[in-house]
This record gives structure tokens, C-alpha cells and sequence, in this order.
């Protein structure tokens, strides 16, 4: 069977995601003793393909179209290049640019379609694991076809390694210029603001336990007992409580404090994104099974009402 | 103009819940209205509100208990909504986004609107791909992960920010009719008022089976099957505290301290 993998870039860089997929599709690929493809659209598909030339990788494509992503030109590219290469798998990232063009892929292909894999085998279907309901449950999907398109979770599977002596070839898309309806205008950072919580040692981030905005308050507290800074978890950005500096997560900030205390923050994927790197994480959540666990090293089971105040009264 | 706006009531599961089967047992399991579309429906009705000849209708895929839930977005500002339930719906098993665009595309068809706004994702299943995958069926331009949005009527373009990992967003100009992926964050949601609670009874909710759609059981036969539920097993080797909250912030603060922290 073959494995076709597309790898993502912004700004001249390769995300890491891409060298991800190669290491997810080399291993459907040896289940099956099979091919694995990647390619890379667009920018500096030179140096791209220097880079996803890894172990085990079998066949580079570039396209050579573009500085940077448009999803009516990936769109177009990748549903081309699958034809032309007719993979068993086509893995896509679970990013918001791969969720910009997957589903169009697969609909245009008509290949079912399963995003944000955690798991994943070939047997004669694909199946794929995934998770529900903020991570709290596992389920696998048989896929019931012999072609697939799979759009993988970043961060799941460790990147390829290793150099690679894959072919390097080039691929001629035909771009359809009047289905091309969307046009990138430009980037903007967002932020800038007063606090940097990515310079801090220790961080008191709050999430949406804290049910209202007056009892951000007790966490201020904690952070001046413990001379911390404040971050918190979306929604308390979403509700304009917390200016987005505060931000930790996928869409927000990536922090590497040496303490992180998590208050009343489930753990989901796009919030531990953005704080897994750090020396010790600390858990204060009701909930037992909420997957901040799965990544702290201190936990407490219990209402941050009722911690965070006694937490206080020890740092008096 | 006309907006059409997707909803799905999603299920929040307790602290502690059982598995039963394929399924969290119902005793477990709270409906409410998926987060990211509450903020796609505010964004509809902010459109309607900017302007006098717009009209904003509700979609849902849900059985009659889901009707609830769309009074919800009713109670909001969404004018009228359609919800499409049948057998065959029900005997479906997991919807896959190809399904689920199939169904809403049929309806599209009927309503004929020029903008789409639906989530980013639902809440429980997380899919992210249905409104692309509406886009495409509908043979409309999209954009996913919109976090603002600046529509330009006269010339039939939305002007959008999508919001990119990493605190970069990407702006695109995209052509409509489109679909646009609302990201949570891109307004502020109104809570219903009791007015609007009292309207959103009489406004009108169309039900339709797949049959007036002119679809069929053979158009919601989804290739993906569930084959098995599980909690997963921790990956985690957190040391609990356990005791009183004075005794569990004591051994906290103990860690805390060995970590220089407040010192
Ligand atoms: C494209 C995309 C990008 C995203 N980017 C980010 C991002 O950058 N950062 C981010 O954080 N999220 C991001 N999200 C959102 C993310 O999916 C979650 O919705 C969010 O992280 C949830 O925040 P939370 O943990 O505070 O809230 P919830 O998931 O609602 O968790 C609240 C927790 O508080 C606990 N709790 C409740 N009451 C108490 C109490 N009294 N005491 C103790 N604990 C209590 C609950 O048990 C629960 O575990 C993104 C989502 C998408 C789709």
C-alpha cells in the first residue's frame, strides 16, 4: 500500500507537523510493507524537500506553486497529486490550515474523511482512533473503504529523523485560476500587549472553573502570594476577562515556565499545546478524569474554591 | 441576503460517568447548544441587525428532543430554523461530515443562501470538517477558523481574519456565497432575553424528513463505524494530593516551596 503525506509551512518555515506525518505514515506503511509518498506545495519546495527527506521516506513531489498556503490551490494540487499517485492514505495535518483544505480534498476525491487521528492501523480498512468529548473517551472508526483521507493530530507522533535518499521529482499541477476565489491578503501578529507570560518562572493560569469574572480576583491573590503571573485557558479570553496576551495554548501562547498551576483548565489539546514543556505542572481541577492529569505531576481533585484560598493562607 | 447558520446541540459528560456500549449512558450526559455555534449564530443575527433585507434561518440535524436547543438560537435573534430528522437518520450511527454536509447541502439547496456560518467544530465529536465539506458539496468558497469578519455586501466579499496556531492570523478576502467556520472569540454572544425566550415559541420550525429533501437512507449510510468506547488509560504519573483542602494546599505548598516558588 502507499502513504501520501503533505507537509505544512508558514513563512518560509516547515511546521513541525509535517516531519510528524512522515513518522504516522512510515508506520501504516511498514505494517503493510508499503510506500511512503510526501509532498510540499508551494515556497522553498527545494529546501522543503531537503527537510522531508527523512528515513523511510520513499518519494518527495514538490509543487511549485505559490509563496504561501491557499486552500483553492492546495485544494486543487493535492486532489491532483492523489490521483496521480493513488495512495491507500492520504494524511493530511489536523492544523487549521489542514482543516482549511483536507475536507475539500476528500470530498473531492470522495474518500471518507476522519480528522484529528491519535491512533491509527491498516489492516484491510483503516481504522483510526480519535477522541470525544474533550478527551475525556477513546473510540476507534473502522473506515469501510479501501481509500482514506486522514487528517493527523500534531504533536501526536514524534518527527522523522534520520537522511533519507527518497526521489525528489517535481509535480505539474494544472491550477484552474477562476476556482482560485479566495485571496491571502496578509499576516498579523496578534498581541504585543503589557505582560509577557512567556518570560515568566512561575504562572497561575485560570480556566473557565473559575465560572466569573469577580472571582479572577482570589487567582490575582495567589499569583501575588506566590509571585507569579496570571495566564489563563480561551474562554476566559473569549469573554474579554483577560486581555489575549494571557493566552496559553495552541492559538495563544507556548510557555515554558518552571511551575505551571493549572486552576480549573480541562486540559484540552489546543490549551496543553501551549504549556507542556513545562518543569512541573500542577492540577487543582473537581474533575478526576479531566486530561489536565494525564500531564501534570502534582494534582489536586478538588473545588479551587475551596484550594486556592488555603493555598493563599500558606504563602501569608 | 440570507444567512444560513448551523446548530447542533452537543453532550457535555459529567465528572463521573459510565460507558455503556458504543454510548455514555444518558444519566451521564447534558444536551446544550455547541459552543462554537453559539458564537455563529451571533454572528448572523450581527449581520441581520446591520442590515433591513436580511434573513438568518437555523439548520439542525437532531431528533424532536434537539428542538430545545434550537429554540435556543431562536430566543437569539435567528428568525426562522429547520430541523431534518427521520429514521433512517436515527439508524445512522455516527454521522461523518460527508453525511452531515449531504443533509445540510439539501437544505441549502432549498433555502438558496448567500452565506453560511457554521462552528469550527462541535463540542463532542470535534470533526472540524463539516462546513468545508458543505462548501464544497454547495460549490461555494469558505474559509475555516474565522475569527473576524467584515462583510462588504456590495461587492460580495467577505474580508476575514482566520486565526492560525501560534497567535498569527492569516486575513483572506474570500468571495461569497462562502461558508465561514466560526471561531469562539470573534464576539460576544447575547444571552436570550426573556422577550426573546417568549418569541422564539411561536417563530416557525420546519421539520423535514430525508424524504422531502429528496434524499434517502442510501445517502446517510456513513463509511466510518464505531467499534468500540473506552476511557483512556492515564498516561499520566501525577502524584494526588488527597485529604482537606488545608491539607492538600500544605503539601502543595511544600512542592511549591522546594521549587523556590514564593520565596
Ligand atoms: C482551532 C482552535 C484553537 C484553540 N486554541 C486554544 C488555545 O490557544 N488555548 C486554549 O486554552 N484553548 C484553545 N482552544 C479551545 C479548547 O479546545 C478548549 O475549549 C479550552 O481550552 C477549554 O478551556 P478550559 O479548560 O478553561 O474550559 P473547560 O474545558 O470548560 O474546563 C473547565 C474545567 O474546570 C473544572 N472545574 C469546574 N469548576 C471547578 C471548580 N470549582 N474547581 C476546580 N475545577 C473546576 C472542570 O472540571 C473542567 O475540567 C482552541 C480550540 C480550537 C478549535
Amino acid at each position: 500500500m502507499t502513504v501520501l503525506t503533505v507537509a505544512e509551512h508558514r513563512r518560509g518555515e516547515l511546521r513541525d507537523v509535517s516531519r510528524e506525518l512522515l513518522t504516522a505514515g512510515r508506520q501504516v506503511a511498514d505494517a503493510t510493507g508499503g510506500e511512503l509518498h510526501a509532498a510540499v506545495v508551494g515556497g522553498d519546495v527545494k529546501a522543503f524537500a531537503d527537510d522531508l527527506n527523512r528515513d523511510g521516506v520513499d518519494r518527495i513531489h514538490t509543487v511549485d506553486d505559490g509563496a504561501e498556503f491557499n486552500h483553492d490551490v492546495y485544494t486543487q494540487v493535492v486532489t491532483q497529486l492523489a490521483e496521480a499517485v493513488d495512495p491507500d492514505l492520504l494524511l493530511l495535518p489536523n492544523s487549521v490550515n489542514g482543516l482549511d483544505y483536507a475536507p475539500a480534498v476528500a470530498s473531492r476525491l470522495d474518500r471518507p474523511l476522519v480528522t484529528d487521528a491519535v491512533g491509527l492501523s491498516m489492516g484491510e480498512e483503516p481504522t483510526v482512533t480519535r477522541e470525544l468529548y474533550g478527551s475525556k473517551v477513546e473510540t476507534t472508526i473502522d473506515v469501510h473503504a479501501e481509500r482514506a483521507v486522514v487528517t493527523v493530530r500534531p504533536a501526536e507522533w514524534p518527527a522523522a529523523e534520520g537522511t533519507g535518499d527518497a526521489t525528489v521529482e517535481p509535480f505539474d499541477a494544472e491550477i484552474d485560476e477562476s476556482a482560485v476565489r479566495s485571496t491571502v491578503t496578509g499576516f498579523e501578529e496578534v498581541g504585543g500587549g503589557e505582560v509577557d507570560i512567556t518570560d515568566a518562572d512561575v504562572l497561575v493560569s485560570v480556566g473557565r472553573g473559575i465560572e466569573e469574572e469577580e472571582n479572577l480576583d482570589l487567582i490575582f491573590d495567589l499569583a501575588d502570594a506566590l509571585d507569579a503571573t496570571v495566564s489563563a485557558s480561551r474562554p476566559i479570553i473569549d469573554n474579554g476577562w483577560l486581555e489575549k496576551d494571557r493566552q496559553v495554548g495552541q492559538s495563544g501562547k507556548v510557555v515554558t515556565p518552571d511551575v505551571y498551576i493549572a486552576i480549573g483548565i480541562s486540559g484540552a489539546v489546543q490549551h496543553v499545546a501551549g504549556m507542556k514543556g513545562a518543569d512541573t505542572i500542577v492540577a487543582i481541577n473537581t474533575d478526576p478524569n479531566a486530561p489536565i492529569f494525564d500531564i501534570a505531576d502534582y494534582g489536586i481533585h478538588d473545588d479551587l474554591f475551596e484550594v486556592v484560598p488555603a493555598l493563599i493562607e500558606e504563602f501569608r | 441576503m440570507k444567512v444560513l447558520v448551523t446548530v447542533k446541540e452537543v453532550a457535555a459528560v459529567d465528572d463521573e460517568f459510565e460507558i455503556d456500549g458504543l454510548t455514555i449512558d444518558d444519566r451521564y450526559v447534558t444536551a446544550d447548544l455547541n459552543e462554537w455555534d453559539e458564537y455563529a449564530v451571533e454572528a448572523a443575527v450581527q449581520i441581520r441587525e446591520a442590515g433591513d433585507d436580511v434573513e438568518v434561518v437555523g439548520v439542525t440535524i437532531g431528533d424532536a428532543d434537539t428542538e430545545e436547543t434550537i429554540r435556543q438560537a431562536l430566543a437569539k435573534g435567528v428568525d426562522r430554523a429547520v430541523r431534518v430528522w427521520d429514521d433512517a437518520l436515527a439508524d445512522a450511527g455516527l454521522l461523518d461530515p460527508e453525511t452531515k454536509a449531504r443533509v445540510l447541502a439539501a437544505v441549502a439547496a432549498e433555502e438558496d443562501p448567500d452565506l453560511v456560518l457554521t462552528g469550527v467544530q462541535s463540542a463532542d465529536d470535534g470533526f472540524g470538517a463539516t462546513g468545508v465539506t458543505l462548501a464544497e458539496k454547495l460549490g461555494f468558497e469558505w474559509a475555516a477558523v474565522v475569527n473576524d469578519l467584515d462583510l462588504d455586501r456590495d461587492a460580495g466579499v467577505a474580508h476575514v481574519h482566520r486565526e492560525l496556531e501560534g497567535g498569527v492570523e492569516e486575513l483572506t478576502d474570500v468571495e461569497l456565497p462562502a461558508v465561514l467556520t466560526i471561531q469562539t472569540g470573534i464576539n460576544e454572544p447575547r444571552y436570550a432575553s426573556l422577550r426573546g425566550i417568549r418569541q422564539a415559541q411561536s417563530k416557525e420550525l420546519t421539520e423535514y424528513t430525508l424524504a422531502d429533501l429528496g434524499l434517502d437512507a442510501g445517502d446517510v449510510d456513513s463509511p466510518l463505524e464505531q467499534t468500540s468506547l473506552y476511557e483512556p488509560e492515564s498516561e499520566g504519573d501525577a502524584t494526588v494530593f488527597e485529604g482537606s483542602a488545608e491539607e492538600t494546599a500544605a503539601e502543595l505548598a511544600g512542592v511549591l516551596r522546594d521549587r523556590g516558588v514564593g520565596q
